[in-house]
């Protein structure tokens, strides 16, 4: 029998919370023959994109929409295969066809322009705030107060391991898998950290980085290497089953994310964090049926129950973990706390000030183009959906973490 | 074992010759044959209709003009790198490293379009990155090619090796011009200029691709069939001593076959980035070198041939998503059935070459 108990949190949210934002969301009756498109750019081998598959399957449920309604097409490539599959969609009579990986974006503008009265939403993209097409839309979520709750797990692992004995304050650091050193995970690991630090001031964190968004050797191998660089605690921004299977195999607890891993590796799986894709695959829907703009952004919140915490694992989980995360997510809910609240972090030894630009705007020199901080905080996903919490430049052009945190490589 | 004097009850043994009209017959029925293994595997793994996943798989590439169009530009990239690889295949050069020749003309194509746009008028630009590409492709191909010729080095490790160095130097320069940064992607070049980017024949996309195609086979039908080249790959094939005998300089015939498989590599790579992807990634030949080792080797390196063998294993690969898609099966349920009918396909050929001798039980 398997000993976990799996904390229901995103239910409890989803009563709590999204009610309030369905209330006055008049019900849409989806024609019967509408029908939508997704574009995936692997199978369900991969978390991420079962992630979208998954989603796109329980909007469609929750819509009353049947199977033919909905097409699936796995294993697009991101290039003119892209183009060719949301036309291909669109000729099939799609009102509105999905794409979920960094890479079509470019591919679906190009049928948006082509095909005007078909929507095409494209998740994790940066362009469509610039774009200036009506058809054309980008989708994120606050995953990044996902990353900071997923943390604070992470953060009182490491105080019950220093109370146990098992480490010092000095060694309590953590280990983290990155893709690229791209935005979304830079983004991801600062907030996971803050949110470590929270609970464990003494708290540290080195980062490596595959150079894939899927690689399962690279994943074990980077994984393998921060423990034996003395990481206790493991957390990672790749879509493989590489590094869980690399903690479980050396009894390192694991952070993981686009759901739970706890099947490959029960022992260490702490907790995940992930975004639903759901609700707005449901809004954007809807909205195509009934004729009403979608939006050029939209950002997905712990609200709308589209930034998820899954399955706290309270065999490896400290004490208390799930009443503190709940106490955390509050005061993010009520706004009374912030992630990146500036006076929780330091660059280079420095605050950051209310005239720091980032880049927010699409260029192709990088170019910081928007303030993002005011009231005391760094407002992520506000100005875009996509995340643009990156690396601090400096005069040399070497890209720096927040004070706390190593980067290991930086090839990527 | 018992002596009977009688032989074994049976063996096999090299047909003497045989019809054209029968070896058709004998692939005609390994076709039939590999259809029905298909339906009775479709049968029994999933309990769905047999007919109806063989009418998705025709749809995959019928079921509109657009999906035609698409199929016949898949066919004309991998019967272009098919036809590169016919010569040297024909001199017994194993020469598997198209992958990585078709990279580098990729790498040759996107950096003249990034570096160049704007700086040179657009006929330049699209002379120089064809030009650029070409030479790109022939150079990669000659550098084993001449290794081999000088010192006898494996052509076929080196030529695999290449591969990965193509792969590797093009995603290298991904994350040089990568945007945004830090994303590993360089995304559509020059989307709002098109600087580089190859005419559209007319409205059809694909146009330009099928008709290179149509000429680059005839071109290499006549090379192979009716030069002097065309035969010395042959002499060269059958026995090199021969060749040096008959005063053919195998090490020039080596290198100037594969200074020609290159090129039309090469070739390919600007076809897809100048005229359809746009783009560079590290997947963007996706195994076609690998693959048009077979369609070559199916059609006995004759570029007629290759038609028919490249159009088939594209309309598979088509079918094979389209599968997918309509029946909710994993990709992988379609591989297997093009797996089944290349099997049928190429195990035919034995029975093309060999036959069956049943032993005559005595009165």
């Amino acid at each position: 029998m398997k000993k976990f108990i799996a904390i229901a949190m995103s239910a409890l949210m989803a009563v709590s919370f999204s009610a309030a934002v369905y209330a006055d969301d008049e019900a849409v009756e989806i024609p019967e023959d509408f029908k939508a498109g997704f574009i995936f750019l692997h199978d369900e081998n991969s978390t991420y994109d079962l992630n979208f598959i998954n989603a796109a399957k329980q909007a469609a449920e929750n819509l009353g929409m049947s199977e033919d309604q909905i097409i699936l097409k796995t294993n697009v490539p991101e290039g003119q295969e892209c183009y060719e599959e949301a036309m291909d969609m669109a000729d099939q009579g799609c009102g509105i066809v999905f794409a979920d990986s960094f890479g079509h974006e470019d591919y679906m503008i190009q049928a948006a322009a082509e095909v005007p009265e078909v929507h095409f939403c494209h998740a994790t993209g940066t362009k469509a705030h610039t774009q200036g097409l009506d058809n054309y839309h980008n989708a994120f979520a606050s995953i990044y107060e996902g990353r900071f709750l997923a943390g604070v797990a992470a953060g009182m692992k490491l105080n019950e391991m220093i109370e146990n004995g098992e480490i010092s304050e000095d060694e309590a650091k953590i280990g983290y898998v990155g893709a690229f050193t791209y935005a979304e995970v830079i983004s991801g690991f600062t907030s996971f950290f803050l949110g470590a630090r929270h609970e464990c001031p003494s708290a540290t964190m080195e980062v490596t980085f595959t150079g894939s968004w899927y690689d399962e050797t690279a994943e074990k191998e980077g994984a393998n290497t921060l423990i034996e660089d003395g990481c206790v605690l493991i957390s990672q921004h790749a879509d493989s089953m590489g590094a869980p299977t690399a903690c479980e195999a050396a009894g390192v607890p694991d952070v993981s994310y686009n759901g739970s891993t706890i099947d490959a590796a029960p022992n260490t799986y702490l907790i995940s964090s992930k975004i639903d894709w759901t609700p707005y695959f449901e809004y954007a829907i809807k909205a195509a049926v009934a004729g009403d703009p979608i939006e050029a952004d939209w950002t997905g919140t712990i609200a709308t129950d589209s930034v998820q915490l899954t399955d706290l694992n309270e065999d490896v989980a400290a004490e208390g973990t799930a009443e503190e995360i709940e106490a955390v997510k509050a005061a993010l809910e009520d706004g009374s706390m912030h992630v990146f609240d500036t006076a929780a972090f330091t660059v280079g030894g420095e605050e950051l000030t209310e005239d720091f630009q980032a880049d927010v705007d699409d260029d192709p020199d990088y170019a910081p183009d928007t303030e993002v901080v005011s009231d005391g905080y760094f407002h992520e996903s506000e100005y875009r959906s996509a995340p643009y919490f990156g690396l601090f430049y400096d005069e040399e052009g070497n890209g720096n973490p927040i004070d706390g945190i190593t980067l290991l490589d930086v090839a990527f | 074992m018992k002596e009977s004097g009688k032989g074994p009850r049976v063996h096999i043994t090299k047909r003497p010759e045989i019809s054209k009209a029968q070896a058709f017959l004998i692939r005609a029925v390994a076709l039939v044959l590999a259809i029905v293994v298909c339906a009775v595997v479709t049968y029994l793994l999933t309990g769905d209709d047999p007919g109806s996943v063989f009418k998705t798989i025709w749809e995959g590439s019928f079921g509109s003009s657009r999906r035609t169009w698409v199929l016949l530009q898949n066919v004309s990239i991998l019967l272009i790198i098919s036809l590169a690889m016919a010569p040297a295949f024909r001199m017994r050069f194993w020469n598997i490293g198209g992958e990585g020749q078709v990279m580098i003309g990729v790498l040759a194509t996107a950096s003249c379009m990034i570096m160049l746009s704007g700086k040179v008028p657009e006929p330049a630009l699209i002379f120089i990155e064809i030009a650029a590409a070409v030479v790109a492709g022939a150079i990669w191909a000659a550098i084993p090619a001449f290794f081999k010729s000088r010192w006898n080095t494996n052509e076929t490790l080196f030529t695999l090796m290449m591969n990965y160095v193509a792969t590797q130097l093009v995603a290298y320069f991904i994350i040089i011009w990568e945007s945004p940064r830090g994303s590993g992607k360089i995304g559509i070049i020059n989307q709002s200029t098109q600087a580089g980017w190859l005419p559209q024949i007319g409205q059809y996309k694909y146009l330009l691709t099928v008709i290179v195609a149509a000429v680059l086979t005839v071109f290499i039908y006549i090379y192979m069939n009716y030069g002097k080249h065309g035969y010395e790959l042959a002499v060269v094939g059958e026995s090199e001593r021969t060749a040096k005998y008959v005063g053919i300089k195998v090490g020039r015939v080596i290198i100037r076959t594969m200074l020609l498989s290159g090129a039309i590599c090469g070739l390919a790579g600007a076809l897809m980035v100048a005229g359809t992807d746009h783009t560079m990634t590290t997947t963007l030949a996706g195994g076609r070198g690998f693959t048009a080792v077979m369609v070559a080797w199916m059609a006995k390196f004759n570029p007629l041939g290759m038609i028919f063998t490249s159009f088939l294993l594209a309309f598979l690969q088509k079918g094979a998503g389209e599968v997918a898609t309509q029946f909710g099966l994993n990709q992988s349920f379609s591989d297997i059935l093009s797996s089944i009918i290349i099997f049928f396909l190429i195990g035919c050929e034995f029975f093309i070459q060999y036959r069956f001798v049943f032993r005559k039980e005595a009165k």
